[in-house]
């Protein structure tokens, strides 16, 4: 069976990906699928963001897309080159146009190396120019990220707060140039008023260096202000993809309608239309037949818990995997 | 209606190695009982500070605090800690933003739930198990029975939330403090325990507060709202009035900077320029000042107190928003 009825021609995209399958082993001789054939295109300059609750499988997939998790099987396949067949210097080298910033700002950062070390090390592993060339070059990109270069070169990481060291980590992601950038919830462990800073950091580094992003979150609200095209997952599962203001405004899965209705609004006049859900996510462990979503869906029929659904079109580029989709 | 808590002029410092921080700087708060406030405020701000005081829970040599708190008519500080702990202890309770680290890892959920049933209550084995289970049902556990045995990592971040507030509604409080309850939590979960705990609060008669950065889970579960910045008050109203009618350029800056699933996908946020002032070098003025895109030269050298504007919407500042005193955007 294939999946692939929202996926573009292979022409038109910088990173495809293709069936693929993460799998880890837990007691009791079990496997989790925290991935389970996921299939999805990215269009260069694009942001892609991928949704989902705790569990979903987010974060592994934004791993597996780099190789830091080996995938079970399917194919990852970024400008033309097949990442999951790559040998380890190969790898190595096609990882420096895909780069990854992650959660906690603080602990991505060595606490004893100094803002210039943290931000030359990838031009120095890859012998990018002389040490005068380097040192401009952090300059520059430490101006870049909202810094001053004269005032941080010299300090130590530990003495910035989680808002400067999510700037620091984007201006080392970007030392090499990287056509793509992976987001693993790069803002939800700062403060409301800084979020909104990043947010408009990585739009504008987006423009500037004309990045491609992936952006991983579970905050609905976070998502709106900074995707293009969105990925809601659910259990390992994708369970709809499409344009953002069309996923927002119809969302077509009773998952992503769900998750909608469940963002509290700051409005106290606002008059809650809540699309019930019950429950918490089952195990991953042993997922439902089916329909990964029916134990807590609304409109499951028993069709839900027999046949799996496919991905099929809801709407203009938006698709949706339901047997019974929302009008 | 009666106040239940009442704090006058707290203040709350901590002496650290870089000199006095004074995370709390006096505050006035009267909150009627049955209602449910919210404090909001980034980190930082000293809302948690300020909740434990109230609660009696700082208490550390490290630790000055001054002011009158007074719980249901009792002063706080006249207590010995006996007292506070008797007083305080049944009459008030919290739950604490991150329920993966509130409980003890090693003791099942059901000697965990009965401890302050036995300690506090003084009932016995028997009588505790089935108020457990009773308060298991109440906050919507399927199975309590089983629960009991259980231990919190055999549980979701969502279960033991819930197990959280089954513990803290368990001496009949009449005060519920919840400091972040759904912060660590998924979105779906987070508006069902919101949905719990407004539920409860009726049910039991409690009076609330809810600690939150997020102004979304603020206005739709509380009646007041108490915004903090740099360990004070400053601005107080109704919800609905707040959200209607800011008067304080950090509210609306905080309210436009967060992201909105209700605005235009792609939009551009604006932004909160700059940080919190350092706590240990409070400035002279306001202290939003520096970051303010109204501040005036007044602002940076006279420090503003708490004025009302109608029917107890307070703020502090010296231009509010919505004056017809003209000023200058900087």
């Amino acid at each position: 069976m294939t999946n692939h009825a929202h996926l573009r021609k292979d022409s038109d995209v910088l990173l495809r990906v293709e069936d693929l399958v993460v799998e880890f082993k837990v007691p009791g001789n079990k496997v989790v699928n925290a991935v389970s054939s996921v299939s999805f295109d990215v269009k260069e300059g694009e942001t892609l963001a991928v949704v989902g609750e705790s569990g979903c499988g987010k974060t592994t997939l934004g791993k597996a897309l780099l190789q830091i998790q080996k995938p079970k099987s399917g194919t990852v396949r970024f400008e033309g080159n097949e990442l999951t067949s790559l040998s380890k210097s190969d790898l190595r080298s096609a990882r420096t146009s895909i780069q990854m910033i992650f959660q906690d700002p603080i602990s991505s950062l060595d606490p004893r190396m100094t803002v210039r070390q943290i931000v030359d090390e990838p031009l120095w592993i890859w012998s990018k120019g002389d040490e005068n060339e380097r040192v401009e070059k952090v300059k520059t990109l430490l101006n870049n990220v909202g810094l001053d270069p004269e005032l941080v070169l010299d300090r130590m990481s530990y003495e910035f707060s989680g808002g400067q060291c999510q700037r620091i980590s984007i201006a080392r992601s970007l030392a090499l140039e990287p056509k793509m950038l992976i987001c693993d919830e790069p803002v939800s462990a700062l403060d409301v008023s800084i979020q909104a800073q990043i947010l408009n950091l990585l739009n504008d580094m987006k423009d500037r260096y004309g990045l491609t992003l992936i952006f991983i979150s579970h905050d609905l609200s976070v998502v709106k202000a900074i995707s293009t095209r969105i990925m809601v997952m659910y259990l390992g599962k994708v369970c709809e993809i499409g344009p953002t203001e069309s996923v927002y405004s119809k969302p077509a899965h009773h998952y992503t309608a769900a998750l909608i209705s469940s963002v509290p609004i700051p409005d106290p006049t606002h008059r809650a239309q809540r699309t019930p859900i019950v429950g918490e996510p089952p195990s991953p462990v042993d997922p439902p037949s089916g329909c990964r979503f029916r134990t807590r869906c609304p409109a499951a029929t028993e069709l839900c818990a027999t046949e799996e659904p496919m991905l099929r079109l809801a709407a203009d580029g938006h698709y949706v995997a339901c047997h019974h989709p929302r009008a | 209606m009666s106040s239940i808590l009442k704090l006058e002029n707290l203040r709350v410092r901590f002496s650290t190695h870089r000199g006095q921080l004074e995370a709390v700087r006096g505050v006035d708060l009267d909150i009627q009982a049955g209602t449910s406030i919210g404090i909001v405020g980034e980190s930082g701000s000293g809302k948690t500070v300020m909740s434990r005081a109230a609660m009696g829970l700082l208490t550390g040599s490290n630790v000055t605090r001054d002011g009158r708190i007074s719980f249901d008519g009792k002063v706080l500080s006249d207590m010995s800690r006996e007292e506070v702990r008797n007083e305080f202890g049944t009459g008030m309770a919290m739950i604490f933003q991150d329920p993966m680290t509130a409980l003890n890892p090693v003791r099942r959920i059901g000697s965990q739930l009965q401890e302050s049933l036995r300690v506090r209550l003084g009932m016995s084995r028997k009588e505790s198990r089935a108020r457990s289970i009773e308060l298991l049902t109440l906050v919507r556990i399927p199975e309590p029975k089983q629960m009991l045995r259980k231990f919190p990592s055999q549980l979701s971040g969502g279960m033991r939330q819930r197990i959280m507030i089954a513990i803290a509604i368990s001496c009949n409080p009449k005060l519920l403090f919840a400091d972040e309850p759904t912060t660590a939590l998924d979105v779906t979960v987070q508006a069902q325990i919101l949905e719990l705990l407004t539920d409860l609060r009726q049910r039991l008669n409690m009076t609330m507060v809810l600690v939150t950065h997020d102004l979304g889970v603020v206005a739709g579960n509380t009646d007041y709202v108490a915004v903090m910045y740099a360990g004070e008050i400053v601005e107080q109203a109704p919800t609905t009035e707040l959200f209607a009618n800011m008067k304080m350029p950090y509210t609306e800056a905080l309210f436009k900077s967060i992201p909105n699933i209700q605005m235009k996908a792609g939009s551009r946020l604006p932004v909160i320029e700059g940080r919190l002032p350092d706590p240990t070098d409070r400035p002279l003025g306001c202290g939003f000042a520096a970051r303010c895109s109204y501040a005036q030269e007044k602002c940076f050298a006279e420090h503003p107190e708490l004025e009302e504007a109608k029917d107890g919407h307070l703020y502090r500042c010296w231009f509010p928003l919505g004056d017809s005193i003209p000023r200058k955007v900087s």
